[in-house]
């Protein structure tokens, strides 16, 4: 245990048995890892049980593989109406819209918070700041009306539009914090030389925040991957089903024998979550230590 | 480092304010945002405040039927059941989830070998939590013949359909809420990063044990953390739909056991197209929130210390 007290200090706490001191940090990995394993045996056991047969589902709590059932893969990709890639189709068109949507509207919005002098400021940021708080179930039924009277049901723009008019604040209030990070003086240096803001804006301050718009990227794609809510209230039409709307309605639609294939598509779905956590973590642990939002 | 810490930012804003305005470029700059304030976020709060005192089922116009929706919510027994199931939820899962993000926070702390591989491995499932996927998962795990009776037996204790009874379900989305720890662990870690090592250093001369430290030095010292991680949550889980939603079905039973407030406001407003009091619904939830989030902020100038 490498303590933070001056070593003649902690000693005094430390416990005096040599071979306890000893064994302490070892006792803490192996609590620790046990924890570990405990938290990830679900998943792990959902990705072996999505490679065996149906009836061993239900007998068999171990990780020990006899075979792999492949079928069960083949099987829940085509299960549905659409084969399944049709579903990570829809997801990543709306995925794609909802990250260019954040991007673009978060960050002028920012800039516009971190940079610029305008009347009623402390107003506007106040009420930015309230509406990440905002629960969208508060609205979704106004906007549902509105967006069902412009035809857009069953379509990807209510998935989609609301990114594009910067609704997640969270991803402004990020922003904000990063390019009052940056030096004033770049500004500056840039007016000087004639830069007018949106010269400054796309010149200046977009190249230097790419952390920023790397983290708003990594977010936007796993809530939107994994948003349910909105896309299960506005796709209704089969064709038009994401990934998490197909698979409750694989959900609804088999019974309890084709765990195996629905195991299959879970873990399908899962995986581009899982390799954007592999690429991203370092974007995201920063992004949420240093604004507080999972 | 906060949200929370921002009024104090804003009032130093105002002395800049001499200084040229750049009212033109900050609109069109803005204009996006506006444009969603208006339309996607403000406007519909403000709709949804008119369409609470009417019965609208989208097809007839509106009709203004006064106070009715919100009488009838005093006598709803199924409004009154989810906002007993949603409150159980709150007020039991969020103080388990932080107490363990908390607790793995300050054993990770103080340089750990192999800190950021523990780091990762507890915050991913904060990542997986929300998705439909683990809610089947969950659903076969909980179920009468799932994974968790399957460990159980092997121990030899007779498990039960978790899920499918209604004293049971409800604690497995309670215990897949606590698994989610790890986005307020990830917090609770940078914020003990901030602590400085002198007062430790200071404590321990001073004799002071471990324990002593904990309580005089890194909670004291954590306590706007702590405060944030609360208020986060606990509007996070107000929130939850999800996970109740695939493990019940759309249905929120057994015996409504697990209809959270999120999943009735659905039933009413997208199952039996009932607009009016989804509404009205929708706003009691937002005056919930608020409500919670104000006695949360009070309560804090009594326990959260501010260090500057």
């Amino acid at each position: 245990m490498t303590d933070l007290a001056t070593p003649r200090a902690a000693s005094a706490i430390r416990h005096r048995n040599p071979v306890v001191r000893a064994l302490r940090p070892v006792l803490r990995h192996v609590a620790l890892i046990l924890l570990a394993m405990v938290m990830l045996y679900p998943v792990v056991w959902m990705v072996v049980s999505s490679l065996r047969p149906n009836s061993e589902i239900f007998r068999n709590p171990g990780l020990a593989l006899d075979g792999l059932q492949i079928q069960n893969y083949s099987l829940g990709w085509d299960a549905l109406g659409a084969p399944f890639g049709h579903y990570l189709l829809n997801s990543a068109i709306v995925v794609l819209g909802a990250i260019i949507g954040n991007l673009v509207s978060c960050s002028m919005a920012a800039y516009a918070f971190a940079r610029l002098e305008f009347t009623g400021k402390r107003w506007w940021f106040a009420i930015m700041l309230g509406t990440i708080m905002l629960p969208i179930h508060v609205i979704i039924v106004p906007q549902y009306i509105m967006f069902s009277q412009a035809g857009w049901v069953n379509t990807f723009l209510p998935l989609i539009i609301p990114k594009m008019l910067a609704t997640d604040a969270f991803f402004v209030f990020l922003m904000v914090q990063f390019i009052r990070g940056l030096p004033r003086e770049l500004d500056e240096a840039a007016r000087i030389d004639g830069a007018g803001h949106p010269r400054i804006f796309l010149r200046v301050i977009l190249p230097l925040m790419t952390p920023a718009l790397a983290t708003t990227t990594i977010f936007t794609f796993i809530w939107t991957w994994n948003d349910f809510f909105s896309q299960l209230i506005y796709l209704t039409d089969p064709e038009k089903y994401t990934v998490p709307v197909a698979l409750r309605s694989f959900v609804d639609a088999t019974v309890e024998t084709s765990w195996g294939s629905m195991f299959a598509m879970s873990v399908v779905s899962l995986i581009p979550i899982f390799l954007a956590f592999l690429v991203g973590q370092r974007y995201l642990i920063r992004g949420i230590a240093t604004t507080g939002i999972k | 480092m906060t949200a929370l810490g921002e009024h104090q930012r804003l009032r130093a804003s105002r002395r800049g304010s001499l200084r040229k305005r750049d009212d033109k470029a900050a609109f069109l700059f803005l204009l996006p945002w506006f444009a969603g304030l208006l339309l996607i976020t403000a406007g519909p709060i403000a709709a949804s405040l008119v369409l609470g005192f009417t019965d609208y089922n989208l097809i007839q116009p509106p009709e203004f039927n006064g106070l009715e929706n919100f009488e009838r919510m005093l006598t709803d027994e199924r409004l009154h059941a989810a906002l007993g199931v949603t409150f159980t939820y709150v007020f039991v899962s969020v103080p388990l989830q932080l107490i363990c993000a908390l607790g793995l926070a300050l054993l990770l702390d103080r340089g750990l070998r192999g800190l950021s591989f523990y780091r990762s491995v507890f915050y991913l499932p904060s990542l997986l939590g929300s998705s439909v996927a683990i809610a089947v998962l969950w659903r076969q795990i909980f179920g009468a013949e799932g994974m968790v009776n399957q460990v159980l037996a092997l121990v030899g204790v007779q498990g039960r359909g978790w899920i499918s009874d209604p004293d049971s379900a409800l604690s497995t989305l309670i215990v897949l809420n606590v698994w989610t720890f790890g986005a307020p662990m990830v917090i609770f870690l940078a914020g003990l990063r901030q602590i400085p090592v002198m007062y430790y250093e200071a404590a321990s001369v001073d004799g002071a044990s471990r324990w002593t430290q904990l309580w005089r030095i890194t909670l004291p010292l954590l306590s706007p953390i702590i405060f944030f991680n609360l208020v986060l949550q606990i509007i996070h889980a107000f929130q939850s739909f999800t996970q109740a939603f695939v493990v019940s079905g759309g249905s929120g039973g057994p015996s409504d056991s697990t209809l959270f407030y999120t999943l009735y406001l659905y039933q009413r407003g997208f199952n039996n197209f009932d607009m009016g009091y989804a509404s009205a619904l929708a706003w009691l939830l937002l005056v919930i929130i608020a409500g919670f989030t104000a006695v949360n902020f009070w309560a804090a100038k009594r326990w959260v210390f501010y260090d500057d």
